[in-house]
């Protein structure tokens, strides 16, 4: 029933150019359900991160519901169902990066950010999560920032690159 | 038969079972936790390891899992080498990391799956030090309790709730440590199957939440083999009781109908049994209009002094037993014995079993209807009318599944790879209805039809099977999927109060079995009892019409356990007020008939009492006695006993026991096979009584010492061979008898294995319940005429009832949670009709008719047959509309919209705060 009455009030959540993007995925598919995973990314492409809203009115559009959507949004970690800072920080916490000391480089960064995994900057400009590789181990420890990849980090690497982005932001 | 050697020593197993099913088949202990007998194995929790030798010389061994390997012969694996052992160990440890230590607060302890296969794997001390996860848990509605941190992941409930029921409101969310199952935001559950989940889930996630809010552990239940009195499918249940109340009920298992699975109505609609509304002492009407409370002594003088010797009639009801129902029949006498069901109810059902009892197709039992591979619903909504077949249908969808993963070589069991490999292929399912249906979801065609038009329909698909003349495309699919399945299923019924629909069934099913001798046709009954009132009546025509033209004649009207009021309308119930006729009624709850009669008579409830019981394919099953009618209820067919004797008939005055009008009762034709339903009273389990209670039983020589110290005298139970105690033997006697299932390490219901002669397989003690009806084989000739045409006529409407499993059925409306989710009564119109009316959703129309005039509120469905109206079946508030009625309907300008019934979800709140594990 509350979810009748959401479903109405949401049925436009979702932009023409999003619509747009969701059906050339759907024509794709055999089964509209097969499209889940391509609408989600498409919806947090253009929003940073997948609401409840735009997660019923998914659903809705692929004939799923919300509970069946819900479970393919909350099973892969890169699906964000809470807002994120304007860039995402992935930083890798795998055995290269592991060997190579990442761990105090992630301490440097968690200082210069002062946020841990999982938290947003007040700002809400950065985002750090802990990701296992980015296919860079030769040159550990990386991270990336939005779709930007960072390779055998440092200190003041880290300072510089958080520097930039911070004055990018500020545009 | 396969062998395979497990520890050295040889076990013949079945054909086409897994290594966890054979082990459990050879009576080994091997412990699991997501495979199910009826679900099969997806190979998720890692619990069943054992260890696979490739041959005598083969030492090492690798570590296999016992429900994903077949059970080929020459198969060798040990449960005992220490490498299983440990690595079985090792998986509990693992689960109870996360598991909290609450099992003293936890209703499932003392049945518990996991604190079986704890105590089974050996683990005791855990290493793990950390903090556990805390997960938000749901309000899932009124029927289910639901506490997250007790999940082992085992999947169980996502595979029961979405694959197996059809459920879409629940999944698996999230992943790893944080993985959760539950609805996407707080909610009631949708399914009419969700209070499976308590059995189904091998710890305390999913508890069954009235039984946990007056809670007793299972240990401590008295409890019988019972059969569910919420519809006509007579599924299997084992009630449990505790301080005189009904604490909970559970699925009793019955390989020819209910398996492992019962309805919520059947789980949670036996509430009324606690109720307040129960009669408890005889009441005798004073002329002010009151009822007196009369004292058990002064009973029978008042009955002697008013019933005498005049025209005495009775009203017998299809929700009493059968017994109940012939000894009144044979107080009044057959010629002023009435079956109590309205014109149309007595005709329809009578047509039912005269075609069962002819037809040349098969009668299937649930389990039979499980097997079919292309169905033919006409007319009913089966999830509201029959839930379980419902059920059953949704699992005949996936015969084509089966047989194209047999095709490749893979077993049935093999539950991931099957469903993988038929993706959304289906056995075909046609649905005829007015409204739209549960099982909608999984047809290949749904068609909307008027009741008439479904008829015509039928009519003209068995016409066009025998002579190949139609050129509908419609009908020339459907029976090509008809004529090419190996066990076609036509199914019907009463529902729409429409006999040419049940016709037309059996005219498609008597086409069809001319080339077909595996064809089955099953008919669905309304009540526990209907079809065992219509054996008992069959060569008699008193209907309750007839009885209300004729009651003025009438001396003393007698009312068995029948609310004559959901038959009759308020018009005729009138005329029995104002007649001269003294009413008697005997019945279980407060009710209008009861209201307007002169003398009340409390009667036990199906949990107070035993009788049988006839369900839809005629089949007469018992149920026993719970615990002893508690004031001055007494079961149904004594209050006849005590009747006879106020009328001094001397052949019923005489009888002393159950067994006896058992006995005179199978003189009847139709009843014949009445005495081998169960053993009589005399029957001992190895010299012993069986026991209703647990050897646990905790509490039974202190239960009372407030009062006093001697231990209390358990009630004799004199009519079963069952006893209200915990003395005797629940082993070995026939499955009839078994009031509940445990065995030495095996505290949850997956004991049940025990019980049976092999996984999945039938019971030890045989199977139980004995068909009534038995087909000559003689084949039906249909009775109607070939046109029915349905015309539309502007502004007027044919009424066509819509059944809810929660609220059209009279006794398990007055249980808490089921009126709680009843919720009100509706009009349900096509979208065309509410698209003229200009109403929608939530808007209320005025209803106009024959004395009638009603407003209510409007539900409008793509899915409902233009020019009819649904309304909701078996509501009090709406009693006067009624199926075929033609009324007037029109917009209600002045109609304030109802609320919506929010239910409240704090998912947001608890967003905001950034404490929800599972987001
Ligand atoms: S909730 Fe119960 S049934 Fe579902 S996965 Fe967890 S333990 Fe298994
Ligand atoms: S299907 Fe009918 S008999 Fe079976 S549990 Fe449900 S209400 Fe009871
Ligand atoms: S029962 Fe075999 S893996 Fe779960």
């Amino acid at each position: 029933m509350i979810d009748n009455i959401i479903q109405s009030e949401t049925a436009s959540t979702l932009t023409s150019e999003e619509l747009q993007l969701i059906n050339l995925e759907l024509s794709h598919v055999p089964q509209k359900s097969g499209a889940a995973i391509d609408a989600l990314k498409i919806v947090q492409a253009k929003r940073g991160w997948v609401s409840d809203e735009c997660l019923i009115a998914i659903a809705k559009l692929l004939e799923m519901s919300a509970e069946e959507l819900e479970g393919i949004a909350t099973f892969y970690n890169l699906i964000f169902r809470r807002p994120v800072g304007d860039k995402v920080i992935l930083f890798c916490d795998s055995v290269s990066c592991w060997l190579c000391g990442c761990e105090n480089q992630k301490h440097k960064l968690s200082e210069i950010l002062k946020i841990d995994y999982g938290e947003t900057t007040k700002d809400n400009q950065f985002t750090l999560l802990p990701v296992p590789c980015l296919g860079a181990c030769d040159k550990a420890p990386v991270m990336m920032v939005g779709d930007d990849l960072f390779t055998n980090l440092n200190s003041s690497k880290l300072e510089q690159i958080i520097a930039y982005y911070r004055k990018e932001g500020e545009k | 038969m396969p062998t395979i050697i497990v520890d050295g020593k040889s076990y013949e197993v079945s054909r086409g079972k897994n290594l966890l099913e054979a082990c459990l088949d050879a009576g080994l202990d091997l412990p699991y936790f997501c495979w199910h007998p009826a679900m099969g194995s997806v190979g998720s929790c890692r619990q069943c390891a054992l260890v696979q030798y490739r041959d005598d010389d083969d030492k090492h061994g690798r570590i296999v899992m016992g429900c994903m390997t077949p059970a080929a012969d020459g198969t060798r694996v040990s449960l005992k080498v220490d490498e299983a052992k440990e690595f079985r160990e090792a998986v509990v440890e693992s689960l109870m990391l996360n598991h909290p230590h609450d099992c003293p607060v936890c209703s499932e302890g003392g049945e518990c799956h996991l604190q079986d296969m704890t105590v089974m794997v050996g683990h005791r001390d855990r290493r793990y030090k950390g903090k556990k996860n805390t997960h938000r848990n749901q309000y899932l509605g009124p029927l289910i309790n639901h506490e997250m941190n007790r999940c082992i992941t085992c999947y169980r409930c996502e595979r029961f709730y979405r694959d197996y029921a059809g459920g879409k409101d629940l999944a698996a969310q999230a992943s790893r440590d944080r993985i959760y199952f539950g609805r996407h935001q707080d909610g009631i559950l949708e399914s009419e199957f969700s209070g499976n989940l308590v059995e189904v889930c091998p710890t305390g996630v999913f508890t069954d939440k009235p039984f946990l809010e007056d809670y007793s552990r299972k240990w401590d239940l008295q409890s019988s083999p019972s059969i569910c009195s919420g519809c006509g499918v007579g599924c299997n249940i084992s009630p449990g009781e505790r301080y005189g109340r009904l604490k909970r009920i559970h699925n009793r298992y019955n390989q020819e109908i209910n398996g492992y699975f019962i309805c919520d109505r059947g789980r949670f609609g036996a509430g009324y049994v606690n109720g307040d509304k129960r009669t408890d002492y005889v009441g005798l009407k004073e002329p002010s209009g009151t009822f007196k409370a009369l004292k058990r002594g002064e009973v029978s003088y008042h009955l002697t002094r008013w019933i005498g010797d005049g025209n005495i009639v009775g009203i017998g009801s299809p929700r009493a037993s059968v017994e109940s129902n012939y000894l009144l029949q044979k107080l009044v006498g057959p010629s002023n014995f009435s079956a109590g069901l309205s014109f149309k109810e007595q005709t329809i059902l009578k047509r039912q079993v005269s075609i069962l009892q002819t037809t040349k197709a098969r009668n299937p039992s649930v389990k039979d209807i499980e097997m079919a591979d292309a169905v033919l619903v006409l007319g009913e909504d089966l999830t509201n009318t029959a839930a379980r077949i419902a059920l059953a249908i949704r699992q005949a969808t996936k015969n084509k599944a089966i047989a194209m993963a047999k095709e490749m070589g893979i077993e049935a069991w093999h539950d991931g790879a099957v469903k993988n490999l038929a993706q959304e292929e289906r056995s075909p399912l046609f649905i005829a209805t007015p409204a739209s249906t549960k099982l909608d979801d999984i047809a290949l065609a749904t068609m909307t039809l008027a009741p008439e038009e479904i008829a015509d329909f039928g009519l003209k698909l068995a016409r066009h099977l025998t002579e190949g003349d139609s050129e509908d495309p419609q009908i020339t699919e459907i029976a090509t999927h008809l004529t090419t399945a190996e066990r076609p299923l036509i199914i019907s019924g009463p529902s729409l109060l429409n006999a040419n629909i049940v016709e037309s069934a059996a005219a498609v099913a008597e086409a069809l079995v001319r080339s077909n001798q595996n064809t089955q046709l099953s008919f669905t009954s309304p009540e526990s009892n209907s079809i065992g009132s219509i054996l008992l009546s069959e060569d008699q025509n008193l209907t309750l019409q007839k009885i209300i033209e004729g009651i003025n004649e009438i001396d003393v009207l007698i009312v068995l356990e029948n609310d004559l009021s959901r038959r009759l309308s308020a018009f005729e119930m009138k005329q029995i007020n104002a007649s001269s006729a003294k009413i008697i009624s005997i019945d279980i709850l407060e009710n209008e008939t009861l209201e307007m009669s002169d003398m009340v008579l409390p009667a036990a409830s199906f949990a107070e009492t035993q009788g049988t019981l006839v369900n839809n394919e005629g089949r007469a099953q018992r149920f026993y006695s719970v615990f002893p009618p508690l004031n001055d209820r007494l079961p149904s067919w004594q209050w006849v006993i005590e009747l006879a004797r106020a009328i001094g008939n001397k052949e019923l005055s005489a009888i002393e026991s159950f067994d006896e009008i058992v006995e005179l009762c199978a003189k009847n034709n139709n009843f014949q096979a009445l005495l081998s339903v169960a053993p009589n009273k005399n029957f001992r389990d190895h010299g012993l009584k069986i026991p209703r209670q647990t050897h646990r039983n905790s509490g039974r020589t202190a239960i009372t010492a407030d009062v006093s110290v001697h231990e209390l005298q358990q009630t004799p139970d004199n009519e079963t061979p069952l006893a209200y105690s915990m003395e005797g033997l629940n082993r070995d006697q026939p499955s009839v008898l078994t009031p509940f299932v445990w065995s030495p390490g095996w505290n949850s219901n997956q004991s049940l294995q025990k019980f049976q002669a092999e996984t999945d397989g039938p019971l030890k003690g045989g199977a139980s319940g004995v068909k009534l009806i038995k087909s000559s084989g003689s084949g039906v000739s249909v009775a109607c005429d070939p046109t029915f045409s349905f015309t539309l006529e502007k502004n007027f409407w044919r009424l066509v009832p819509i059944y809810s499993l929660h609220g059209s059925e009279e006794m398990s409306y007055h249980t808490k949670e089921i009126s709680q989710l009843a919720g009100l009564p509706f009009i349900v119109l096509s979208d065309k009709d509410a698209n003229n009316m200009k109403v929608s959703d939530g808007d209320g129309v005025v209803v106009t008719g024959e004395n009638l005039k009603m407003s209510i509120s409007v539900r409008v469905s793509s899915r409902m047959a233009e020019g009819c109206a649904g309304y909701s079946a078996g509501y009090n508030e709406i009693e006067q509309l009624t199926a075929d009625a033609h009324v007037q309907i029109s917009r209600d300008n002045d109609w304030q919209p109802l609320k919506p019934v929010v239910i409240a979800t704090d998912r947001i709140a608890s967003f905001k705060s950034q404490d929800s594990r599972h987001v």
